[in-house]
């Protein structure tokens, strides 16, 4: 599937860790301002993949990625790219959220800080605005200046999400985002990524399908490091054309 | 029957360990007991506020300032100095060399190794250097040399504490934008608590040592004004003293050892109050 303007477009990417061949020639595109979710057993890739796009994959050892990927139609792979200002785009959420050790409110203004919001009145209006985004600043506006560490995994979770808005990226990437959380706080989370789809392109990656269902406007599935399926979400689900992701979506091979 | 030789086994390794744990808080008990036992009487006002009189070594008047002050400036420079040397090699073992796996394994088996080596082979090694560039024992070449001695101790244990972070924290500031001097200032920030264990660890060891200062920082009665001067330190004042045939000049020398064990102590607390203020953020 290849859309006409996509906000991210992956080129015959090749992606090599330790020997071993993990993402297999993967052409792909990610359109603007929509939710996509990457499903799939786990070790198929999925998070390699994800990884790719914000360049924190090619800082480990023993890899090698070949092939490219476009964000905007710049390849981020390219010799002139400044990386910190391509990862400056996109925010990432992880399994596990990880707030940064300082308080809540320096942990929003962590990422306006260091790309130049110095002035206490600004940094103050930015840290409601995306407490508030997410739903967090009745919970914490008499404790911001109380360790982030203090908080639920939830909240901390949410933090995470609202400390990435605060850079204001255009592209979201979520990293199994609710994996580590309880069900309430799962619910907000999904809520928090059906409101971000108008304004944010949102990558997703999730081992759960009720949750691609519910949130994903197009899924991709991925088995072994290759590209099975790619659709809109029910065509995949409901209606899969390949075999493997039938019996993926059937539940014969997890 | 088999039950039975379980619960046996079980308790001769129990016995066997609290046997051990006693030895260790045995033998810190006991060097207490001996050197203030020995050393608590000729504690007095004199003997840290002053320094050696004529025929102070043969029980005449005076006290070990000059050793206390000496043994404090050279642990507080070279301690300074070890940090600033340190601190930038673990951080680029741990962030800027992470990919580079033969520089950072080059880099940690070069501190083993220099960790290994007996803290004479450092003096002897300051002490050729002098001699080549002419120089004389002073409390300069007594810095640099226990700096050579505890910048192991520093990058072995810092990087111990900071390569335990987990990727997740770089993860977050790199997908925020950060630069890798803006990642390593977090990291840092998170390591707090094992930075300063590294520190008391390593000014433990400066300030104890004395094969290091015998030959490179030489001993005086008078307190040093400038770094080209030579300087007293407490460990080779409680080593002139106890050679001492004379007993009270035997028994001042457990009072030194007192005062370093004193300093070494505070620092501990303080080290454990500090650690716990400063990781009040830490995740």
């Amino acid at each position: 599937m290849t859309f006409d303007s996509p906000h991210i477009r992956v080129k015959d990417l090749n992606v090599h860790i330790g020997g071993n061949h993990i993402l297999k020639n993967i052409n792909i595109d990610i359109p603007d301002k929509k939710l996509t979710s990457f499903i799939g057993p786990s070790g198929c890739g999925k998070t390699t993949l994800l990884k790719t796009f914000n360049r924190l994959l090619d800082r480990n050892k023993d890899v090698k990625i070949d092939g490219q990927v476009l964000v905007d139609g710049q390849d981020i792979y390219g010799k002139d790219i400044e990386v910190t200002d391509m990862r400056e785009k996109m925010g990432l959420l992880s399994q596990r959220p990880f707030p940064l050790p300082m308080s809540i409110y320096d942990n929003i203004a962590y990422g306006p800080r260091i790309h130049g919001t110095r002035k206490k009145k600004e940094l103050d209006v930015l840290v409601e605005k995306y407490l508030r985004a997410t739903g967090l600043w009745d919970e914490v506006k008499d404790r911001l200046n109380g360790s982030a560490a203090r908080l639920s995994i939830g909240q901390q979770q949410r933090l995470c999400l609202a400390r990435g808005l605060a850079v204001e990226p255009e592209i979201i990437l979520g990293d199994e985002p609710t994996s580590a959380l309880d069900p309430v706080s799962t619910q907000r989370i999904e809520e928090l990524f059906l409101q971000l789809k108008d304004k944010y392109t949102l990558v997703l990656v999730t081992h759960i399908l009720r949750q691609a269902r519910r949130l994903s406007d197009y899924i991709v599935f991925l088995y072994m490091g290759e590209i099975i399926e790619f659709g809109p979400t029910e065509e995949v689900l409901l209606r899969p054309k390949e075999k493997l992701t039938q019996e993926y979506v059937k539940g014969f091979i997890s | 029957m088999r039950k039975r030789r379980r619960k046996i086994e079980s308790l001769i390794f129990k016995s066997l360990m609290i046997l051990s744990a006693l030895i260790i808080a045995g033998s810190l008990l006991m060097i207490l007991w001996t050197i203030t036992s020995k050393g608590f009487h000729s504690l007095t006002w004199d003997l840290v506020s002053k320094i050696p009189e004529g025929g102070f070594y043969i029980g005449k008047g005076g006290g070990i300032l000059n050793a206390i002050i000496g043994s404090l400036y050279i642990t507080i420079g070279s301690t300074a100095l070890g940090l600033l040397i340190s601190i930038p090699v673990v951080l680029y073992i741990n962030v800027y060399a992470k990919r580079n796996a033969w520089l950072s394994n080059i880099t940690r088996l070069s501190a083993d190794v220099l960790f290994g080596i007996p803290s004479i082979v450092y003096g002897a090694f300051g002490f050729a250097i002098m001699v080549y560039f002419g120089l004389k024992a002073s409390l300069f070449a007594g810095i640099i040399t226990v700096t050579l001695l505890i910048i192991p101790i520093l990058v072995r244990a810092m990087d111990e504490v900071i390569s335990l972070v987990p990727n997740e924290l770089s993860d977050a500031t790199y997908s925020l934008g950060a630069t890798r001097w803006e990642t390593s200032k977090i990291l840092l920030k998170q390591s707090v608590p094992g930075i300063l264990t590294a520190i008391l660890l390593s000014f433990g060891r400066a300030i104890g040592d004395a094969a290091t200062v015998l030959f490179t920082a030489g001993y005086t009665d008078s307190i040093p004004t400038s770094l080209n001067q030579p300087t007293a330190t407490l460990p080779l004042s409680i080593f002139f003293q106890l050679s001492s045939p004379i007993e009270e000049v035997q028994n001042r020398a457990y009072g030194a050892a007192l005062i370093l064990t004193i300093i070494v102590l505070i620092l501990s607390l303080s080290a454990k109050y500090f650690s716990k203020r400063f990781s009040k953020h830490k995740i």
